[in-house]
């Protein structure tokens, strides 16, 4: 499998990207909502919130790398015969999951570093404070915190159930080539099979993208 | 010369109707509001409510008729920790979103010897409002070299958390938390 994304396929690395941070993702989802209601003497009142940080910050880092990694990459056009609207919101979605993303592990970092402490990450490193003393700001952000918080598993939900009912009721390639399949050729509307077909939609422009 | 002659006259009838009136002063910080409550029984922890106001009134000749309102922002808690802070903002604790105003206002003070006193008033905290009593010690007063008049005291008092609706177990040594309160107010 090619590193980098085509037309019609994902490379390894948005693969690899995506499946490694979707876990992590609805996995601090639950940590974050668990660990707010440990007793004081639980083992895990400290914990928690310890690891929940760590990983928020190396969650970050792959954030960062992902969008990099989208911004100097094609993606792949949408299977055949996708409506106009359902490539919008596909494409609403993923802009909102990684806006959301970005707005949450903002809103952490404020909450922990509020009086400038800084961010261990398993003893390896830290973030330090930079925007502190804001009135309330420990309040604000985790307000915000977790309404995004749950406005991004809302999202998750739809995303998911969005690529199920591609591939159980459409039954086309959408989940499939995100697993790094090329999909069931007879059963799937894919470009594939057409390397000349004319897609509705606007494929992204790239050199490196050659068939 | 009349306006100078009604303010004579209102200030006398102030001077003999009433204790004056002392304003905490919490515009330059001569006063603070801070609490301590024990860490697992192993330490004393420390934090402070950084903005309230208030006003006391006093007379060092009828002590007895000293009387105080105190007003505090309950959101301004600080312990220096911000998520700490942040817990014990939360309904965990003061739940400061529904309970934001903290309020203590005196019904009785009873002199003793050597400056001290039992202050005894309504606390109102977390929309609990229940009795307390509070030791306080007049510190000093007199003038002060920009002009002022400036009474100060100290005084200290505890409670049950669980009094006022605080159910979050802290552990057995974590029951009670202390405040120790020092105004000072300038003369109106």
């Amino acid at each position: 499998m090619a590193a980098k994304n085509s037309e019609s396929a994902y490379g390894w690395v948005a693969i690899a990207l995506h499946w490694l941070m979707a876990p992590v993702v609805i996995g601090l989802f639950a940590l974050g909502w668990w660990m707010r209601q440990l007793s004081y003497y639980d083992p895990w009142y400290r914990q928690g919130p310890e690891l929940h940080k760590a990983i928020g910050i190396l969650l970050l880092i792959a954030l960062l790398l992902r969008l990099a990694w989208k911004f100097l990459n094609i993606s792949p056009a949408d299977v055949p015969g996708t409506p106009r609207w359902q490539a919008l919101a596909a494409r609403l979605a993923h802009g909102g999951i990684y806006l959301l993303l970005l707005a949450i592990m903002t809103s952490g970092y404020l909450i922990s570093t509020a009086d400038g402490r800084a961010i261990d990450v398993f003893g390896l490193f830290s973030v330090p404070a930079s925007i502190q003393g804001l009135p309330n700001q420990e309040d604000i952000a985790g307000e915000i915190h977790e309404i995004l918080a749950w406005t991004l598993m809302g999202l998750v939900a739809l995303h998911a159930l969005a690529a199920l009912k591609h591939h159980f009721i459409d039954r086309d390639a959408t989940l499939l080539r995100m697993l790094g399949k090329p999909g069931k050729p007879e059963r799937q509307r894919s470009i594939i099979d057409e390397p000349n077909h004319e897609s509705k939609h606007k494929p992204t422009q790239d050199l490196s993208a050659s068939k | 010369m009349k306006k100078i002659a009604i303010f004579l006259f209102a200030s006398l009838l102030g001077a003999t109707a009433q204790a004056a009136e002392y304003v905490i002063d919490t515009k330059g910080a001569h006063a603070f509001i801070q609490f301590r409550i024990k860490h697992l029984g192993y330490s004393w922890l420390y934090g402070r409510f950084d903005d309230f106001n208030g006003s006391f009134q006093y007379d060092e000749s009828k002590p007895e008729d000293s009387s105080i309102n105190v007003n505090i922002d309950v959101s301004s808690l600080n312990s220096n920790h911000a998520e700490r802070d942040k817990h014990l903002r939360d309904e965990d604790f003061l739940y400061v979103e529904k309970y934001p105003t903290a309020t203590f206002k005196s019904t009785s003070y009873e002199p003793l010897e050597d400056g001290k006193g039992k202050l005894t008033g309504d606390l109102t905290l977390r929309g609990v409002t229940k009795p307390i009593t509070i030791d306080v010690t007049h510190v000093g007063g007199g003038k002060d070299p920009w002009g002022g008049f400036r009474q100060g005291f100290t005084g200290s008092t505890e409670f049950k958390l669980k009094d006022f609706g605080i159910d979050y177990d802290l552990g057995p040594a974590s029951q009670t938390v202390e405040m120790i309160l020092d105004v000072e107010g300038i003369r109106k």
